[in-house]
C-alpha cells in the first residue's frame, strides 16, 4: 500500500485502468435522450439511428427505395426495411476538487484524499468511456467527450491543478442538460457554493453523486495535547492546549456537515456517499456505478 | 566496601549553584505545542479550551530535569570512586618482605597481586627493590636490583608449609646496610619474636604492613578421646559465626582416596576457637589418613593422622562361663582393663567375631575348638592375624597339644603344668628373667613384685629357645611365639587373670601387650623416646596443604621430630619409622592461634587492591537516561505518546503468551539423559565463569556444525554439565576449559569423573594459556589443571607423536592449534612396548581413545561461531588465521572421530598385511 500520495499523469491513467478493469462496462440508462443531440453506443430499445440491428419492417408508402434492404426483400413478396437500433450515449460530468486540504493525508500508509479522488474520477471515467459514454470534467470548459483520448486529455487535466485554494468549491464550467455529475471533495469549505451548484444542476435536470473523501484521522480526531493546528498552507491557525477536550465538539460539527450536504443532496435528488482513504476504492466505485446506473 | 570520592575538577561542583536558578527559568516554559497540519481546521475555529488546564511544568517532570543536570555536572567534575594515591612515592631502595608461611597460603594470589603492583610502582619511581621470603631468607647480602628484575620471579614465589623464623630474621635484618623502606606482607599470626622484628625493620626505615582480610581457620590434630575423634578449630580474623566443614580423608577398601566422613565446626559469635567430633566405627576411623577444613587451602587446614588415631580390634573369648565368676577373677577382666584406653574390643562367638575379622583375638583359656572354627582360625592367623593365648586350667588339663603342637599353639605343652612357690610346693614363685636382645620385649624394666606361681610347661624341642621369647628366672618359657602364614600365634603360659601370677596386675603386662601390637601407643612419643632413631619422610605437605611424595627427602633425627620447629628441613608430613608411623602437622595439638598485633605508628593495610572506579561515565549515563526519561515524560504530557504505549502493550502481551512450559513429568536428571543420548551430544564443563562458559558453548556448537557439514556425524546442541550434579557417561567427549579461580570438585564428582574415564569417555583438558605459557610452566591456570587432575585416573601422558591415530583420523594432521599455536598437545603415552607395525605404534589400550587430551591452544575460541555460523573470534592474522581456524576446526572434527571411532584408522594400517594373507 505505498502508494504515492499524488499522480502523474501517467500513474494516474495505468492505476485507474487497473480498478476499473475489475467493473464491468457502465451501461447508463438514458432518461433523457432527446435532449442529447450526440450519438452513443446505449441502445434505447426502438429504431433510429445507430449501429445495431433493430428490426425489418414492412416498406410503407413514403419510404424511400434507398431504405429498402433488397436482400431481406428478395426472400419475400413484399418490400422490407432494415432498421438499427436508435443508439444514444450518455455524459458524464466529474468533478474533482483539488484544493490544499485535499493533499492532506493522516498517515503515510494512506493515500491522500486528494489522490483517491483522482483514483476514483478517472476509474469512473474509464468504465463511462469504455461503455461508449462521454465523459468530461466540470472545471474545463470543454464538452464531454469519448475515446480513449479523452482519458489521456482527462488525465493530465486532473493532475494539472497549480493555485490551490484553501478549500474548494465546484465550480462547473460545462453541465450539459440530462448528463450524469459526480462531484469528489471533502466539502470542508463553504457548504453555500454545494447548494448554488446543486440547485442549477436540478434545474438543468442534471442528476449524479457527491463523494467526501474523508482521512480516517479527520473522522476520528485522535489528537491530545497542547497543539497548534494549521490549515494545509498554513493559512489558518488554531492552538489547543488539550485537542482531546475539542473532540466531541469536532465530531459534531462534522455530523452536522454531513447531514446538511445529505440534505442537499436528497433535496435535489442527488446521492450522497462518504468515502474513507483508508478503505479500498472498489466499493465506492461500486457503490457509484450502482447509483449511476439506476438514476 | 565502599572506598573514598574524589573529583577530577572539583571546581566545576560551584555550577550546582546554578540549579535553583534553573529551576525558576524552566517553571516558566511550557511544554512546547505540536504543530500539526489538518484540514478539519476549519470545523474547529471557534471552538474553545477547557481554562483549567495548566500551562507550567509539572513540578515532578522539573525533578527530572533538575537531577539530570545535577548528575551531568557531577559527571563532567569527574567523581573517581577509591582514588589510588600513589604508594610508592619515596625514593631509596625497598624491600618487600613476604612472611611466606602456611597462613599466607589462603591469599597468596592476593599477596602476590599486591607485591606486584608495589613492584609496578617502584619501576615507575626508579626505585631499587628488593623481595625477601621470612621463610625462605637469602643467604650473603641483600642485593637490591630493579624491579622489572623481581616482576617475573615474584608470581613464582610459594608459601612455604612452616611459620617463619622470626628471631632469625631479625638477626638477619641487623645485618642489613643502610636504609630502606620496608613493605612487610604479614601473614596476620603472631609468630615468636614478630615484635623484634618488627622493632628491626623500623630501624631499616619506614615500615607499613601489609595484612589480608581473610580469616584464617587451622585444624589442630585431632585426638581420640571416649569413643569419638576430637578435633580443634582456631580462627583469627572475623568474629562473626561460622561453619566449617572438616573432611576427613582416606582410602576405602578398593585403595581409592576418598571423603570418608565429614563433620560440621561451629564458631560461635565471637568465639576464637571451636570444635568438631567424628563419631565413627572403627573400621572407617582406621581408614583416616588426613583431616582437611573444606574450603580453607593452605597447610594448617590439614591434619594428618598416624598411628596415634588407629586403634586396633581386639577380640576377647574366654573359655569358662564367665556370669558366675566375680569381676577380678573373670579371665578377661585384667585384658579388657589394659586395652580398654588404647584398643576397640569385642566379646562374642568366635564364629561371630571371625566375620568381624579383628586384628587380634585373644583366646583366655580357650583349650579346644570345633573343627571348622579351628579352619576359619588358621585361616585368619594365616592371613596376618594375631593370636594371644592365655593358659590356663582347662588348658592345662587338656590333651592340647601333647604329642605334636597344633598349629594353634607355638608349643607343645607337658600335662598338667606345675605350680612353684604354693602351700604344697618347694621353691619360691618364680620372677620373670631380663629379656633378651631379639624379642619383642625387650627394654622393658621388669617390676620386682611380679611373681608366677604357676605355669604350664612346654615341652623341649629343638624349636623352644626361638621361639621363648620371655622366659622366668629358671629358664622356663613364660611367653612363646610361633609365626603361622602372615600372623603369629603368642601364647602366654600364666592366665589372663592374676591367679596364676601377678603379672596381670602390673604396668608391665600392659606394656607387653603393646609390644605384641595388640594395642596402640596413646600418646605422642616425647622427644626421649625417639632419642636415638631416624624418621624417614614419606610424604610431605606443601604450603597449599597438598600432601606431596616426599621423594628423596633426607631423614630426621627422632628428637627434632618430636619437639623441633617447623622448617625447610622438618616439613609437616608423615615420617615412617621402624614399626610406626608419626605424622608431624603444622598445628601442634595444643597451639594456639594468635592474631598479631602491630603498634600504631605502623600503618596496616588490607590486602585487596582497590581499583579507582572513574564514576564519570555513570553519572553521564545517568543524566542521559533522565533526559531521555524526561523527553518521554514531555511526549507523554504533550499527548504524543500513543503509537509507543500500543506497542509497549503488545510486546507486554507476547512476554506473558511467550514461555509456555511443558510438562512432561519428568525430572531434571532424565530430560538431560534424553537430550544427551537422542543424539551424538558434545559437552563441555560449566566453570562458573560466564564468559568461559558461552565460549565453550560456542565452541562446541561451531565444532557441531562443521561435523554436520562435513561427516556424518550429526551432533545435536553441545550441552554444559555441572560436575558436581549432572551424570557425564551420556557423552563421549567433554571439554573442560580451565580458569585460574575453579572449584575443585568435590570428590563424589571425581568418582564420576574417574568412572567416566574408566568407561571410554574423553576429556578434554583446555587451560587456554598456550600464549603465555608452556605446558607445566607455572601459569595459574596450569597451576590450577594440576590440582584438579590430580586425583584423576590419569595414565602416564606424552606430548602428542607425529605417529599418533589422532593424526589421521579423518584429516591428515600434524598441528593442533586453537586460538594458539602450540605443539604442547598431551595424550596417553603409548605403551612402552608399542611396536613399529609396518610404521605405525599399534595401541591396545582402552579401545585406543586418550582418556584425556591436555593443552593450551584455547580451541573452542577457534571453533566458535555464532548463531549465523560466524565466528566469534579473531584467529591470527588474515588469510593466514582463516587457515589456523580451518586447521584448528580439522583437528576438532579428528578429535570426535577419535573419540567415535576409537582406533579404527590405526587398525587401518594392518589392511595391507590382511591383504597380502588373504592373497596366500
Amino acid at each position: 500500500m505505498s502508494e504515492l500520495s499524488l499522480h502523474t499523469p501517467d500513474t494516474l491513467r495505468s492505476r485507474s485502468e487497473a480498478v476499473a478493469s475489475s467493473m464491468p462496462a457502465l451501461l447508463a440508462d438514458a432518461q433523457h435522450l432527446a435532449a442529447s443531440v450526440l450519438l452513443g453506443v446505449h441502445g434505447r430499445k426502438r429504431a433510429g439511428t445507430g449501429d445495431e440491428f433493430w428490426q425489418y419492417r414492412p416498406a410503407e408508402a413514403g419510404d424511400s427505395y434507398r431504405a429498402i434492404d433488397w436482400r431481406r426483400s428478395a426472400r419475400s413478396d413484399g418490400h422490407f426495411l432494415r432498421q438499427t437500433e436508435w443508439q444514444a450515449a450518455q455524459a458524464v460530468m466529474i468533478g474533482v476538487d483539488d484544493s490544499a486540504s485535499m493533499t492532506y493525508s493522516g498517515a503515510k500508509t494512506r493515500p491522500s484524499k486528494l489522490r483517491r479522488a483522482q483514483t476514483l474520477a478517472m476509474a469512473l471515467a474509464v468504465i463511462a468511456v469504455r461503455g461508449g459514454e462521454r465523459v468530461g470534467l466540470t472545471h474545463l470548459a470543454e464538452p464531454p467527450r469519448g475515446g480513449q483520448a479523452q482519458l489521456m486529455r482527462m488525465a493530465a487535466a486532473l493532475m494539472d491543478g497549480v493555485d490551490r485554494p484553501e478549500y474548494g468549491e465546484p465550480k462547473p464550467q460545462v453541465m450539459p442538460a440530462g448528463s450524469r455529475a459526480v462531484f469528489f471533495s471533502d466539502y470542508l469549505g463553504e457548504p453555500d457554493a454545494i447548494e448554488t451548484v446543486l440547485g442549477r444542476s436540478a434545474d438543468r435536470g442534471v442528476k449524479g453523486a457527491l463523494v467526501m473523501v474523508l482521512d480516517p484521522d479527520e473522522e476520528a480526531f485522535p489528537f491530545d495535547g497542547r497543539t497548534l493546528f494549521e490549515s494545509m498552507s498554513g493559512a489558518i491557525r488554531f492552538e489547543t492546549l488539550k485537542a482531546k477536550s475539542l473532540r466531541e465538539e469536532y465530531l459534531e460539527r462534522l455530523a452536522a456537515r454531513k447531514d446538511a450536504l445529505r440534505m442537499m443532496a436528497r433535496r435535489t435528488g442527488w446521492q450522497f456517499h462518504v468515502h474513507h482513504t483508508d478503505s479500498p476504492a472498489e466499493p465506492a466505485l461500486l457503490w457509484l456505478y450502482q447509483v449511476l446506473e439506476r438514476q | 566496601m565502599i572506598g573514598s570520592l574524589a573529583f577530577g575538577t572539583p571546581l566545576l561542583l560551584l555550577a550546582l549553584i546554578a540549579l535553583p536558578v534553573l529551576w525558576w527559568l524552566l517553571r516558566a516554559v511550557p511544554p512546547a505545542p505540536i504543530r500539526r497540519r489538518f484540514p478539519g481546521i476549519a470545523l474547529l475555529l471557534g471552538l474553545k479550551d477547557d481554562e483549567s488546564q495548566t500551562d507550567k511544568t509539572p513540578w515532578w517532570l522539573l525533578l527530572l530535569r533538575m537531577l539530570a543536570i545535577a548528575a551531568a555536572i557531577i559527571g563532567f567534575a569527574g567523581p573517581v570512586l577509591n582514588p589510588q594515591e600513589e604508594r610508592v612515592a619515596g625514593d631509596g631502595p625497598l624491600l618487600i618482605v613476604m612472611d611466606g608461611s602456611w597462613a599466607s597460603a589462603r591469599d597468596w594470589q592476593a599477596r602476590l597481586d599486591r607485591a606486584g603492583l608495589l613492584l609496578d610502582d617502584a619501576g615507575r619511581a626508579g626505585r631499587e627493590v628488593a623481595v625477601v621470603q621470612l621463610t625462605d631468607l637469602p643467604g650473603g647480602d641483600l642485593a637490591f636490583q630493579t624491579a622489572g628484575a623481581w616482576a617475573p620471579r615474584v608470581p613464582t614465589l610459594q608459601p612455604a608449609p612452616f611459620a617463619p623464623d622470626m628471631a632469625a630474621a631479625a638477626e638477619w635484618v641487623e645485618t642489613i646496610d643502610g636504609t630502606a623502606e620496608v613493605f612487610w606482607f604479614s601473614d596476620g599470626v603472631d609468630h615468636e619474636c614478630r615484635d623484634d622484628l618488627a622493632a628491626a625493620f623500623e630501624d631499616l626505615g619506614a615500615l607499613s604492613v601489609f595484612q589480608g582480610d581473610r580469616d584464617l581457620i587451622a585444624l589442630a590434630p585431632p585426638r581420640f578421646e571416649d569413643g569419638i575423634i576430637r578435633g580443634d578449630l582456631a580462627r583469627i580474623g572475623v568474629e562473626t559465626p561460622r561453619e566449617v566443614t572438616v573432611v576427613a580423608h582416606g582410602l576405602d577398601p578398593a585403595g581409592l582416596q576418598r571423603d570418608l566422613a565429614q563433620a560440621t565446626a561451629t564458631f560461635e559469635p565471637g568465639a576464637m576457637v571451636a570444635q568438631v567430633e567424628f563419631d565413627l566405627p572403627p573400621e572407617l576411623r582406621n581408614r583416616i589418613t588426613r583431616f582437611e577444613l573444606s574450603g580453607e587451602r593452605h597447610a594448617g587446614a590439614v591434619a594428618l593422622t598416624d598411628d596415634a588415631l588407629q586403634r586396633r580390634q581386639v577380640a576377647l573369648i574366654s573359655g569358662g562361663a564367665e556370669d558366675e565368676q566375680q569381676a577380678l577373677l573373670s579371665p578377661l577382666h585384667y585384658l579388657r582393663e589394659a586395652l580398654e584406653p588404647t584398643a576397640d574390643l569385642m566379646e562374642g562367638a568366635l564364629s561371630d567375631i571371625l566375620v568381624a575379622s579383628p586384628d587380634v583375638i585373644m583366646l583366655a583359656d580357650v583349650a579346644t575348638f570345633a573343627d571348622e572354627e579351628e579352619a576359619a582360625l588358621i585361616e585368619w592367623v594365616e592371613a596376618g592375624g594375631l593370636l594371644v593365648r592365655f593358659a590356663g586350667t582347662r588348658l592345662a588339663g587338656s590333651d592340647v597339644a601333647r604329642d605334636e603342637s597344633g598349629p594353634l599353639m607355638p608349643v607343645r605343652l607337658r600335662i598338667g603344668g606345675r605350680t612353684v612357690g604354693g602351700a604344697m610346693s618347694w621353691g619360691e614363685p618364680k620372677a620373670l628373667e631380663p629379656f633378651e636382645e631379639g624379642s619383642p620385649f625387650f627394654g622393658l624394666a621388669i617390676p620386682n613384685d611380679v611373681e608366677v606361681t604357676s605355669q604350664v610347661v612346654a615341652q623341649p624341642d629343638p624349636t623352644l629357645s626361638e621361639r621363648t621369647i620371655a622366659s622366668l628366672t629358671d629358664g622356663t618359657p613364660l611367653v612363646t611365639r610361633a609365626s603361622l602364614g602372615q600372623g603369629s600365634v603368642v601364647l602366654f603360659h600364666v592366665t589372663a587373670n592374676a591367679e596364676w601370677s601377678s603379672l596381670p596386675l602390673s604396668g608391665l603386662f600392659v606394656q607387653m601387650l603393646e609390644r605384641l601390637a595388640v594395642s596402640t601407643r596413646p600418646v605422642t612419643p616425647e622427644a626421649e623416646d625417639l632419642e636415638g632413631t631416624v624418621w624417614t619422610p614419606e610424604e610431605v605437605l606443601d604450603g597449599y596443604g597438598v600432601l606431596r611424595d616426599a621423594g628423596t627427602r633426607p631423614g630426621v633425627l627422632g628428637e627434632d621430630l618430636a619437639d623441633a620447629p617447623l622448617s625447610a628441613d622438618l616439613l609437616p608430613g608423615l615420617y615412617a619409622g621402624d614399626d610406626r608411623r608419626l605424622a608431624r602437622n603444622v598445628m601442634a595439638q595444643d597451639a594456639a592461634l594468635v592474631a598479631a598485633s602491630w603498634p600504631a605508628s605502623v600503618p596496616v593495610e588490607g590486602m585487596t587492591v582497590v581499583e579507582p572506579t572513574d564514576l564519570m561515565a555513570a553519572f553521564l549515563t545517568g543524566a542521559l537516561v533522565l533526559l531521555l526519561l524526561d523527553a518521554l515524560a514531555a511526549l507523554w504530557l504533550g499527548g504524543r505518546l500513543g503509537g509507543l504505549t500500543r506497542g509497549a502493550a503488545v510486546l507486554a502481551a507476547g512476554l506473558i503468551v511467550g514461555p509456555q512450559a511443558d510438562a512432561q513429568g519428568l525430572t531434571i536428571e532424565e530430560e538431560l539423559a534424553l537430550l544427551a543420548t537422542s543424539e551424538a551430544t558434545l559437552a563441555y564443563v560449566l566453570t562458573g565463569d560466564v564468559e568461559v562458559d558461552e565460549t565453550s558453548r560456542a565452541g562446541l556448537q561451531g565444532l557441531s556444525n562443521t561435523l554436520y557439514q562435513r561427516t556424518s556425524v550429526e551432533p545435536a546442541p553441545p550441552l554444559g554439565v555441572d560436575l558436581e550434579l549432572d551424570e557425564l557417561a551420556f557423552f563421549p567427549m567433554i571439554y573442560w576449559p580451565i580458569t585460574p579461580d575453579q572449584e575443585i570438585p568435590s570428590s563424589a564428582a571425581y568418582r564420576r569423573l574417574n568412572d567416566y574415564l574408566r568407561g571410554g569417555g574423553m576429556i578434554v583438558f583446555d587451560t587456554r594459556d598456550a600464549h603465555v605459557g608452556r605446558f607445566g610452566s607455572g601459569t595459574p591456570e596450569g597451576r590450577r589443571l594440576q590440582l584438579i587432575a590430580a586425583p584423576l585416573d590419569i595414565p602416564p601422558l606424552e606430548p602428542i607423536p607425529d605417529d599418533h591415530v589422532l593424526t589421521r583420523t579423518f584429516y591428515l594432521l600434524q598441528d593442533f592449534p586453537g586460538r594458539h599455536i602450540s605443539r604442547d598437545v598431551w595424550v596417553e603415552a603409548a605403551p612402552a612396548d608399542a611396536e613399529q607395525i609396518e610404521g605405525m605404534p599399534f595401541r591396545n589400550l582402552n579401545d585406543g581413545v586418550t582418556p584425556v587430551l591436555i593443552g593450551g591452544n584455547d580451541w573452542a575460541a577457534a571453533w566458535a561461531q555464532d548463531e549465523n555460523g560466524r565466528p566469534v573470534f579473531p584467529v591470527g592474522r588474515g588469510q593466514t588465521g582463516e587457515r589456523q581456524r580451518e586447521i584448528a576446526l580439522r583437528f576438532g572434527v579428528n578429535l570426535v572421530m577419535h573419540v567415535l571411532s576409537g582406533n579404527y584408522k590405526s587398525d587401518q594400517v594392518h589392511v595391507p598385511a590382511l591383504l597380502d594373507r588373504l592373497g596366500q
